[in-house]
């Protein structure tokens, strides 16, 4: 069949070692596998901001406390302690944006290991299969990452221009956190965007959760049995804190009065 | 208690050489036994379009009891149809109804060029193999069998990817047209034995990197396992992916020695 091959030397026994000149983490980060640890690491960074976020955002619920002989909101005092993070070791802020560059890059990681294993999947498969595929095992969420991810894309974009900058909430704020979540969220459409955005980032961390330690090789038959509830323990925590936001907001129960 | 299955649909897959336009050719079984296994009854239809003139369809099969890998056939949608844990060469009739339409498709990969018709060329799993699927041995006199004491639960797992016939199912039910399940099984059956260690590290980093010439990467769906004639496990995947992460680290601090 050799008039049906097209293909360069053979890389392990053939050729001899090629002089290795590419640092050791592009070296890695140059195959499929490696481009995984990546997605896994990255994608473990995404998980613990994910439930820190949630879990600072109950402080919603706590309402008014009084805070250095003023009364304020809980979720403002949180907020205005994460830009005082570390100070006075480093300036205000300059911790907060320390933590904001490591989630950025994790994040463009992240897109751009997607972004290639798709298209080397894309490419190992040019022709598709022409009759209906009947999957075994493979869950909707295995199968809807790339739509969830891009999703989940889409719905930061939104949220940091609905919370962090007010672009698109015209009751904002500077710092008055939990105003500006009152003002957001009472709005119908942007409550049902959260609420769908959160079911889409929940569908990617069950998947995601469970695959990370098959990426990284994480693997211990006594412990194998747990990946599944840890996914599913996780992602549900995150869905629930989430999308209880948007609705106890239109139930009234988040609901700004000025203090 | 044999029974005859009626009027099936046969849609095959014809395609004539490597870069010509495939497309779905309807045949009809009229009657056949549930006993006759899936491959007879290519069989049976094969004889009739001899016998009519036309073109036999092209299947790859050999030894016909499940252990040599080269069946390779996606049945309605399945690698090597419904049965679990069987190549398609055990897949008999009775696991089919009356009336039933049959969609017979080749692999699928740009590694697995289509040869004619069912048949493929998996040439690109030697590559994989080439590059690390050996081990170094003394040359001399045969050694003593058991010299080299392995535990139990050690030389079980490593026969448990040893398992492996290379059928090319794992790549084919895939989404991602990914081999890290035939990868991992030549990789674990090798490194998970004494006999194995030499080249450990050497060869999960030769032959990880001769399957990212070929395929796709893996996203952990498992159609891999389920499609698997021999049920080997993704846990193999896992143990592959640890090694290259350890090979990585280790190769580049033997490099700097040398």
């Amino acid at each position: 069949m050799s008039q049906t091959m097209q293909r360069g030397p053979v890389s392990g026994t053939a050729a001899s070692r090629p002089v290795r000149r590419r640092p050791f983490l592009l070296d890695l980060y140059a195959t499929a596998v490696g481009k995984k640890y990546v997605m896994a690491v990255t994608g473990i960074i995404g998980i613990l901001f994910i439930i820190g976020h949630m879990v600072g955002n109950l402080k919603a619920y706590i309402g008014v406390v009084e805070h250095n002989g003023e009364q304020a909101y809980d979720l403002d005092v949180y907020a205005h302690f994460l830009r005082e993070l570390l100070v006075p070791i480093v300036p205000e802020g300059y911790a907060l944006w320390g933590l904001r560059l490591g989630l950025i890059a994790a994040l463009v990681l992240h897109l751009h290991a997607a972004w290639s294993l798709t298209v080397l999947n894309r490419k190992a498969r040019p022709v598709r299969y022409q009759s209906a595929r009947d999957y075994q095992v493979a869950s909707f969420a295995s199968r809807s990452m790339r739509m969830t991810g891009i999703l989940v894309v889409l719905f930061i974009a939104w949220h940091l221009a609905d919370l962090t900058w007010g672009w698109v909430n015209p009751g904002y704020e500077y710092g008055e956190v939990y105003r500006n979540l009152d003002a957001s969220l009472s709005r119908l459409p942007v409550a049902l965007l959260y609420i769908v955005a959160n079911i889409a980032l929940g569908t990617h961390l069950f998947h995601g959760i469970w695959s990370l330690f098959q990426s990284m090789g994480w693997n211990n038959p006594r412990f194998n049995r747990w990946r599944r509830g840890l996914a599913t323990g996780i992602a549900t925590i995150v869905v629930v804190g989430n999308v209880s936001f948007p609705i106890m907001t239109l139930a009234g129960v988040i609901s700004y009065k000025p203090v | 208690m044999s029974s005859t299955l009626k009027n099936l649909t046969l849609k095959v897959w014809r395609q004539a050489g490597p870069g010509s336009k495939g497309h779905f050719e309807s045949h009809t079984i009229d009657e056949i036994t549930d006993e006759a296994s899936f491959l007879e009854m290519l069989d049976i239809l094969n004889e009739r379009l001899i016998s009519q003139g036309n073109e036999a369809v092209v299947f790859d099969h050999d030894c016909r009891e499940g252990i040599c890998g080269t069946c390779s056939l996606m049945i309605n949608g399945q690698a090597h149809g419904p049965e679990r844990g069987t190549a398609t060469c055990q897949l008999h009739m009775r696991k089919f109804s009356s009336g039933d339409t049959i969609v017979i498709e080749p692999w699928r990969a740009s590694a697995f060029p289509i040869v004619r018709d069912l048949m493929v060329d998996r040439s690109a799993f030697d590559r994989i193999v080439e590059a690390g699927g050996f081990i170094t041995a003394a040359t001399g006199g045969a050694p003593d069998a058991n010299l080299i004491p392995i535990p139990k639960p050690v030389a079980d797992a490593a026969m448990d990817a040893a398992q492996c016939i290379g059928c090319g199912a794992c790549v084919a039910a895939c989404p991602n047209g990914a081999a890290n399940l035939f990868t991992a099984a030549k990789i674990s059956h090798l490194n998970l034995l004494p006999q194995g260690q030499a080249e450990r590290f050497s060869r999960v980093e030769n032959m990880v990197e001769t399957m990212d010439e070929h395929f796709g990467s893996c996203t952990n769906h498992g159609e891999c396992e389920a499609a698997c004639p021999k049920e080997i496990s993704i846990d193999m995947i896992a143990l592959m992916n640890a090694d290259y992460r350890k090979a990585k680290v280790k190769n580049r601090k033997q490099l700097a020695r040398s």
